[in-house]
């Protein structure tokens, strides 16, 4: 392995809950590289424990005022907090102007509260390349309820479930065409449906319509409570928290299905990651040649990409290769 | 594993005491962010231990203070706090009006630059750019470091 500096202090100080230590780690998983992983190898035994609940939905439909007086409550029920508040970096320069925080002024005296702002860096999806090991940084540090915010819904949104056993999709009436704004997959993902801004005049007609798209759904799929929040009044939040919990306690071998999927999407993700740096760096001859003859049409892409990762892969067995696999492929 | 690269600069842009003047802060959040550095922007009317907890969380390189009328003289009350929760290393820029008698005060207390009225884009992405390299370099390797 690579020589780095020894994660293992930081870790240790992580787990006893130094905001310092958590706020460093986190900047570490953002940067990536051999620390990073040596640090998030370290942290994994650890986690598993906290309540991973996301905040998703259109812009502006209240998710950062809602999850505001949602860890409120939280913490009245005698919990710690995590907060991840993913804002989105400007295409152009990179940069951002991270403003989720600006809702969520009222836990700024509360060390029970630990909020990160992240940019989501170019990573579709509504979340950022290294949220995973954002929220394993929070639980490990013994945060009991982490909350995720993501950027307003696209249609992309879905990565969420693997980072949220409870899924809270935010709408708010009167966003342009209501129930347009709240795309089929982002429903699919829904543990629980939050028509926020309640105190609107079209607050009922936006919820006779979540209700109706409900309906829609194919039997045996789970029940998907519709609940009416007026966050800026902490209104029904109450309720949002005990649905929350409700939820929670309702499908606990979800957890373990959903850290293995994460788990392989992680490795998934890493896998492709190096082999697009590995190819796109590729002066080999004979890969030159593939271009070219893909560039005139002689083989498809789908081919010469296939041949590419195969060579680069370059056959090697797994390290810890299954002793019948192992075999199957030398013989 | 997460590809290993580099990170943009934080920067907290914020107002402490009692001065609502957010015009600047709010101009010289979009100039940082349009030279690629990630601001976290607050409202006016924060006091040192929140700046201290939003500058601890979100692992600032540099924070800004925007000043316009306030006892400006809380700026260094705020440098110390902050070196006394291990953020030493965080540069801090101030910018509004500043009396230049209270300029020297908040240089000796450790504010590197004040910037006035009509202050340049240029200029001060220059200085916050040169400000937040120096805070990472000196920064002492927290993850390497024996526990405090
Ligand atoms: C507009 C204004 C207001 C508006 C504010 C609107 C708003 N939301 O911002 C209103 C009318 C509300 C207002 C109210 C008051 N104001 Co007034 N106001 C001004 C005025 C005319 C312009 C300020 C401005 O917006 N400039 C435009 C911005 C873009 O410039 P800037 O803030 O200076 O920012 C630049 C630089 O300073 C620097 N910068 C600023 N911040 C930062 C931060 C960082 C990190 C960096 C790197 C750089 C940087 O970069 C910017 C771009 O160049 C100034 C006079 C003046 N000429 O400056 C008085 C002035 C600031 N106000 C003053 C006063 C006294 C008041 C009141 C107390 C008046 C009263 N008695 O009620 C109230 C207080 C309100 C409050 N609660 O704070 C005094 C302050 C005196 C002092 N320094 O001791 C001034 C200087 C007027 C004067 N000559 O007496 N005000
Ligand atoms: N009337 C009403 N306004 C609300 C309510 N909740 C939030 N708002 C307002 O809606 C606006 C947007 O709120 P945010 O919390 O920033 O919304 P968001 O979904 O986090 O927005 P993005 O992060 O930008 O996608 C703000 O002006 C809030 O004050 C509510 O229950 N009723
Ligand atoms: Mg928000």
């Amino acid at each position: 392995m690579a020589p780095s500096p020894s994660p293992i202090p930081l870790a240790q100080r992580l787990r006893a809950g130094d905001p310092r230590a958590v706020a460093r780690a986190i900047s570490l998983m953002e940067e990536g590289g051999s620390a990073a992983a040596a640090l998030h190898a370290a942290i994994l035994p650890a986690t598993g424990r906290a309540l991973t609940i996301g905040f998703t939905g259109p812009p502006g439909a209240g998710k950062s005022t809602l999850v505001d007086a949602f860890v409120a409550e939280l913490r009245k029920s005698g919990r710690t907090v995590g907060v991840v508040a993913v804002d989105p970096s400007s295409p152009l320069s990179g940069g951002a102007v991270l403003g989720d925080r600006i809702r969520m002024g009222r836990h700024t005296d509360d060390p029970g509260v630990f909020i990160r702002s992240i940019a989501s860096r170019g990573h579709l999806g509504g979340l950022s390349r290294s949220i995973h090991h954002v929220v394993d940084v929070l639980d490990a540090a013994g945060r009991d309820a982490i909350v995720i915010e993501t950027v307003g819904a696209g249609q992309s949104e879905v990565e969420i479930v693997d980072v949220a056993a409870v899924r809270i999709v935010v709408n708010a009436p009167g966003l342009g065409d209501d129930v347009q704004a709240i795309k089929a997959g982002i429903l699919e993902i829904a543990s629980i449906l939050v028509v926020n801004k309640a105190d609107l005049p079209l607050a009922p007609r936006t919820v006779r319509q979540l209700k109706a798209m409900l309906s829609l759904r194919r039997e045996g799929e789970a029940d998907v409570p519709v609940l009416e929040t007026i966050a800026s009044e902490d209104r029904g939040v109450a309720e949002l928290l005990a649905a929350v919990d409700a939820c929670a306690t309702l499908r606990p071998e979800d957890a373990a299905a959903r850290r293995r999927t994460r788990i392989r999407r992680l490795v998934a993700e890493g896998a492709a990651g190096e082999m697009r740096r590995r190819i796109l760096a590729w002066d080999d001859a004979a890969f030159l040649e593939t271009l070219a003859r893909a560039a005139r049409g002689e083989i498809d892409i789908d081919t010469a990409a296939r041949a590419a990762m195969e060579a680069q892969a370059g056959g090697v067995p797994l390290p810890v290769a299954v002793p019948q696999k192992a075999d199957r492929r030398a013989g | 594993m997460i590809h290993a690269g580099t990170r943009p600069l934080r920067v907290l842009v914020t107002k402490i005491g009692l001065d609502g003047h957010d015009r600047g802060s709010r101009i010289v959040a979009a100039y940082l962010r349009d030279a690629g550095m990630e601001v976290i922007y607050t409202p006016p009317w924060q006091t040192i231990p929140g700046v201290v907890k939003l500058a601890t969380e979100e692992d600032v390189d540099v924070i800004g203070i925007s000043s316009l009328a306030t006892d400006h003289l809380i700026v260094p009350k705020m440098m110390e706090a902050l070196r006394a929760a291990g953020l030493g290393h965080v540069g801090v820029v101030v910018g509004g009006i500043v009396p230049e008698a209270e300029q020297s005060a908040l240089a000796a207390a450790g504010v590197s630059r004040v910037f006035g009225p009509g202050a340049a884009r240029e200029e001060i992405v220059e200085c916050v750019t040169a400000l937040g390299q120096k805070s990472r370099a000196e920064r002492v390797d927290d993850y390497s470091e024996a526990n405090p």
